[in-house]
């Protein structure tokens, strides 16, 4: 229309200060960090005089110390990205759990059954958090999934009261999801590497992800742009509870049982991996790649600490200062720049 | 003492990237109403936020009775005797009346509200002002007008000797107004000095005794009110003849696109019906609060309709959500572009292809590469202000903002588009080319309908006028036979009609 | 108009009141299946075991009121609980209202610095609380040296605190005592001082608050000592009510304070919130924990049960908000 006198550049101008600056290096360097401590502090192999922590199955063996639970930092990320937050997926874990080791012990279905059950289960309770969040939208989902995080735990402890449902070590092949591995690599670790790429890809690569970064940055706008912003909602709070049942699953083959008192506090700690992977509660920000880099550090830390009987406790202090930090340093860092620059 | 009450001299205001205020100069003598005017995006309401201490002047002097005073917050101003009125109600809705007028100087004696007190004293107030509520009502439950109403009973309660008003009529029916100018000059009477912001000509004439004159963040002039005339304000608010601004095309228009029948939605409005053809721009206008924003939005799938029918090329439609619209080729350029229309940290490229991505790529994959070439292509079209395709949308002026809607508009394949308050804080320049658009537009056969509370853009750019007023159609005008006073006539039809059967 | 107005103001009062109608029906129903709810033993030991409860709920209403949300009060109260029990377990002299006083000091502290990082930090509520939510109950923990303080180490004086009944003469149990003179202080600084009502401002509309000249960042920073405040004097009830401190006492009490605080219509985006609803909601989560197991309820139903009130109670106060704005709406004249 009209002039065309301007031209507007339609290529991306690539910086190294920009690059370097991104929130995933610092990330790196941290892992970094964790993983140069974890090697000092590490025991000595006796038969090869090496810190056990420096051997590939130390590494992995490492893994599956916390891998269960970043099964579900992974729709959580997605959740963040929404500007939404949900906390009832430790209770969902929990019920999940739950319901497949009692369809096991008590109705004597087959074991591939009882799993499948419990994926239902879980997606269940991620539609009823989605469902109920989507027709009422007025609510906040923090009191939404804080009232069925009470009642999914509840439903639990109905079924199984302050018993454990046990046994579940008597089928093999579930014991091996857990503890079974490919050479040094164990079997959860390859399926969340595989799960870890599917979700970065659709978040970063697919219309979808565009999507919901466009519903975290501006809900309305994006709802005036046409895109079905409840639906999607729903959609995730349903994936999500999918996942937290992968997880149940995996906890269940870890420890043979399940609990109505497992997996709590699961949603903090998932919470916790995403936003220090540098995706900002406030919604529409951040990368997959730093979530996938920030699970790893804490679980490394908590190992590596682990390994020098740093008890849970300092733990906790660690990674709750690590997590403030890592929000409010932005924050900080940010007004500093811009007072060098007007200055 | 000085012959000024408040006395502003060369103050300038700079957000990151704008310069809001430039040089500004402002005097208000005792007991003196004086208008201020301006468009859009002059400066006016930054102006007085530096008036009221919310916003701290980079340059310039403020006296007070011939005394320099450095509002530290808006405490100051209030103890210095300085109220106003924002355009945008700033109350708390979930608190009552009386809490409203007296939040930040609440009767204390001993450390104890004086709940019963203050009541009282609230109730006063409101009879004064005629209004028909009680001070215990709940804030969010009263009309526009009534917050309104609370908002001038708070700045009598502070007993202000300056009073500003911003924009105080906008929402109010002429019966409501002629209370208000009632309400003004008794304040003046009383000692107060008023500054009054509108965009009504009428007010200024009623009221006013000075009236000063800003543009584009500059101060132009200020003009005894006896012996100016509307040509004069107008060309010291725009800067030149309103006529070359409305480039409007002679187009051939085709047949009708689109039709709503009856269209009814409960409380908002009522029976609605016009249509619009190929190539035309149908202006819908009424004042403030009239329903039109209401009607396209539930045209384009917002919120839904409680009765009606809406037809496109002669097919009754059903939509239901905004991708139903979209994929019936209505477009919309929302109201309020920051909030509804852009997504402001995302660069302009991809603000642009945000409703067309799944068209792009494969319905499942993006394709960066297709997006960013049509997204350069659009946005040159519209001549946007911007260097790259990854410049932050927040980073650019209103004007820039809303030519990136624009061309987010033309991303989808429309056959109507649906223009709510498109040059809405848009410096002039910018108007200028976004009235061009339209031109082009409806040149290349697009049906358009524009909403407008700017009397000259309706008459400017419409074919065809739909006037609206407190909820239903009352009256639609050809081209050339529409006027200024035709078009508010039926735009009050209303409740000039109720006025007069109570007096 | 005067109608409207009236309506409104009914609805909105009754909120309150039906809230206590639904409480009564329950209490009622309770005591018909069981009469021993009803006997002053029982309610005696309902009001004490929950009085904490109670007074928590007040400091976490005024954080809903302005727009945050605190889950960090439990490790708050472990944390000002275990310092009170471990100076009263190596200083066997101290006095009792030393002790509290620690309490509560320490509990101030911890919500002060929690707002100072939400005000200044600019952390969002969730995360800065869940941040300091592993911190303080990892600093519990390293405080007593993963020891817990047993009965025995905690001074008589101490432990007959939350048993006594002297602060009122021999009337009521200290405890509720305690409680009720919270909730007198904070109807009163909710209503009739200025700060309250600043707490009210902030939350239905910060911009406007600003305008009108209030400080937010300082009123958050205050809501949050406040509620560590609480949490202060909470932990030391709590050490004298279990007679003895442990690493992990008050963990996941947060959610039960939500909880109590929106059953009592509170409103999670901020500006809402009454010091008799929150009484109103704590006491029904204390008649559900006490009375469901009195008619044979059995506890492990308690948790699903409070889980489905929460969630049909704020449905319901959507789905109530929606036909008055319906019915608004039709009333409007087109």
């Amino acid at each position: 229309m009209a002039k065309q006198k301007r031209v507007i550049i339609a290529e991306q101008e690539f910086s190294w200060k920009k690059f370097f600056l991104k929130w995933e290096w610092f990330l790196v360097l941290i892992f970094i960090g964790v993983n140069i401590l974890n090697f000092y502090v590490s025991p000595l192999d006796k038969t090869t005089g090496l810190p056990i922590y420096m051997s590939l199955s130390g590494l992995f063996n490492a893994t599956l110390s916390f891998l269960e639970k970043a099964f579900i930092a992974l729709p959580m990320a997605y959740i963040l990205v929404l500007g939404d937050i949900d906390i009832s997926v430790g209770s969902i874990v929990a019920l999940s759990a739950v319901v497949m080791a009692e369809s096991y012990n008590k109705l004597g279905l087959p074991m591939g059954a009882c799993v499948i059950i419990a994926l239902l289960v879980g997606t269940l309770c991620g539609f009823i958090n989605g469902f109920i969040l989507t027709k009422f939208t007025e609510l906040a989902p923090m009191i939404v999934t804080l009232g069925t995080q009470i009642l999914f735990r509840g439903i639990a402890t109905i079924i199984l009261k302050d018993q454990a449902s046990q046994g579940l070590t008597n089928v093999n092949w579930f014991s091996q999801l857990y503890w079974g591995k490919l050479g040094p690599v164990p079997y959860i670790f390859i399926i969340f590497i595989i799960c870890a790429f599917i979700f970065g890809f659709v978040l970063h690569k697919t219309t979808f992800g565009r999507r919901l970064y466009a519903i975290g940055s501006n809900r309305v706008a994006a709802e005036y742009a046409g895109i079905q912003v409840q639906k999607i909602r729903c959609i995730v709070f349903t994936i999500t509870g999918t996942f937290s049942a992968v997880t149940a699953i995996f906890l269940a083959s870890c420890m043979g049982s399940a609990r109505p008192n497992i997996a709590s506090g699961y949603e903090l700690d998932a919470i916790s991996m995403v936003v220090l992977g540098g995706i900002s509660t406030a919604g529409g920000k951040g990368n997959f790649v730093g979530a996938i880099i920030a699970i790893f550090i804490i679980g490394f830390l908590r190992y590596g600490l682990g390994l020098v009987n740093v008890s849970s406790q300092v733990m906790l202090v660690i990674i709750g200062t690590l997590l403030i930090c890592a929000v409010m340093l932005p924050n900080l860092n940010l007004k500093g720049l811009l007072k060098k620059k007007t200055a | 003492m000085s012959e000024y009450v408040l006395e502003l001299k060369g103050i300038t205001k700079i957000f990151p990237g704008v310069k809001a205020l430039d040089n500004v100069h402002f005097q208000l003598k005792p007991g003196e109403i004086h208008a201020l005017m301006g468009e859009n995006g002059a400066g006016k309401s930054t102006f007085i936020k530096v008036i009221t201490g919310v916003h701290k002047a980079e340059e310039g002097e403020m006296y007070l009775d011939g005394n320099l005073v450095h509002f530290k917050g808006p405490k100051d101003a209030q103890a210095a005797g300085i109220a106003a009125i924002y355009q945008h109600v700033t109350s708390y809705p979930q608190l009552s009346v009386t809490e409203n007028i007296f939040m930040g100087h609440e009767k204390v004696k001993k450390g104890r509200i004086q709940w019963k007190e203050m009541n009282q004293e609230a109730d006063e107030l409101l009879k004064q002002l005629n209004a028909d509520f009680k001070s215990t009502d709940e804030m969010g439950t009263l009309s526009v007008a009534q917050q309104q109403m609370v908002e001038i009973a708070k700045a009598l309660s502070m007993n202000a000797r300056i009073i500003i008003m911003d924009e105080p009529t906008a929402s109010l029916t002429k019966r409501e107004s002629e209370e208000l100018y009632r309400i003004t000059e008794k304040l003046r009477d009383d000692g107060a000095s008023i500054i009054f912001i509108s965009h009504r000509f009428e007010d200024m004439y009623r009221l006013a005794t000075k009236v000063t004159v800003f543009r584009d963040s500059k101060y132009i002039g200020s003009y005894d009110v006896d012996g100016i005339t509307n040509d004069d304000l107008i060309t010291a608010m725009v800067g030149r003849e309103i006529n070359d601004l409305f480039p409007k095309p002679e187009v051939k228009i085709g047949e009708e696109v689109l039709r709503v029948e009856n269209l009814s939605r409960t409380g908002y409005f009522k029976d609605v019906s016009f249509a619009v053809k190929k190539g035309e721009i149908l202006g819908l206008t009424g004042l403030v609060g009239a329903g039109r924003t209401e009607v396209v939005q539930t045209i384009f799938g917002i919120e839904a309709y409680d009765s009606g029918r809406i037809y496109m090329n002669g097919k009754q439609v059903n939509i239901k959500k905004p991708l139903d619209a979209m994929n019936l080729g209505i477009g919309l350029l929302p109201e309020d572009r920051q909030l509804q229309g852009l997504i402001l940290d995302w660069g302009i490229g991809r603000n642009i292809t945000l409703p067309v991505i799944g068209d792009l790529g494969n319905k499942l994959l993006t394709n960066e590469k297709k997006e960013r070439a049509r997204a350069k292509e659009l946005a040159e079209r519209v001549d946007t202000k911007a260097v790259t395709l990854f410049d932050k949308a927040s980073s650019l002026s209103g004007g820039n903002q809303q030519k990136v809607v624009v061309a987010k508009l033309l991303a989808s394949d429309l056959k109507v588009i649906i223009l709510d308050e498109p040059t809405k804080g848009v410096d002039v320049g910018a108007k200028a080319a976004i009235y061009e658009i339209m031109g082009e537009l409806a040149k290349q056969g697009y049906a358009i309908i524009m909403i407008s509370s700017e009397m000259p853009e309706i008459l400017g750019m419409s074919d065809r006028i739909v006037v609206m007023c407190d909820g239903r159609v009352t009256g639609e005008l050809m081209r050339g036979e529409a006027t200024q006073e035709g078009i508010l006539e039926k735009a009050m039809a209303k409740t000039q009609k109720t006025t007069e059967a109570v007096e | 108009m005067e109608k409207k107005g009236f309506d409104i103001k009914k609805l909105t009062s009754s909120r309150e009141a039906s809230l206590a109608v639904v409480l009564l029906v329950l209490c009622a129903f309770i005591a018909f299946r069981n009469a021993t709810f009803v006997t002053p033993k029982n309610l005696n030991n309902m009001f004490v075991n929950y009085a904490i409860y109670m007074i928590l709920a007040l400091g976490m209403m005024c954080v809903l009121v302005i727009g945050e949300i605190d889950i960090s009060i439990g490790s708050t109260i472990a944390f000002s609980g275990m310092s009170a029990a471990l100076i009263l377990r190596d200083h066997q002299g101290t006095p009792t209202l030393v002790a509290f006083l620690i309490a509560i000091a320490v509990g101030t502290l911890c919500g002060i610095v929690i707002g100072i990082v939400i005000a200044r930090g600019k952390v969002i509520s969730i995360i800065a609380t869940l941040g300091f939510m592993n911190i303080l109950r990892g600093l519990t923990y390293l405080l007593a040296k993963n020891q817990w303080v047993a009965a025995y180490q905690v001074t008589e004086g101490f432990k007959s605190f939350a048993t006594g009944k002297y602060l009122t003469f021999g009337l009521i149990n200290n405890l509720i005592f305690v409680a009720i003179i919270c909730y007198i202080i904070f109807f009163y600084f909710l209503k009739y001082t200025r700060t309250g009502r600043k707490i009210y401002a902030v939350g239905s509309n910060a911009e406007a608050a600003q305008v009108s000249g209030i400080n937010i960042d300082k009123v958050r920073v205050m809501v949050y000592g406040i509620m560590g405040m609480l949490c202060g004097l909470s932990g030391a009830l709590w050490v004298s009510l279990y007679a003895s401190a442990q690493g992990d006492m008050a963990s996941g009490i947060e959610m039960d304070i939500i909880a109590a605080c929106v059953i009592g219509g509170v409103s999670l985006t901020g500006g809402r919130g009454s010091v008799v609803g929150v009484l109103l909601g704590a006491l029904t989560i204390a008649v559900l924990g006490n009375g469901l197991p009195l008619i044979g309820v059995s506890q492990f139903w308690l948790d699903a049960i409070k889980g489905l009130i929460i969630i049909v109670a704020v449905i319901l106060n959507v789905v109530l908000q929606r036909s008055m704005d319906k019915n608004n709406l039709k009333r409007r004249e087109i």
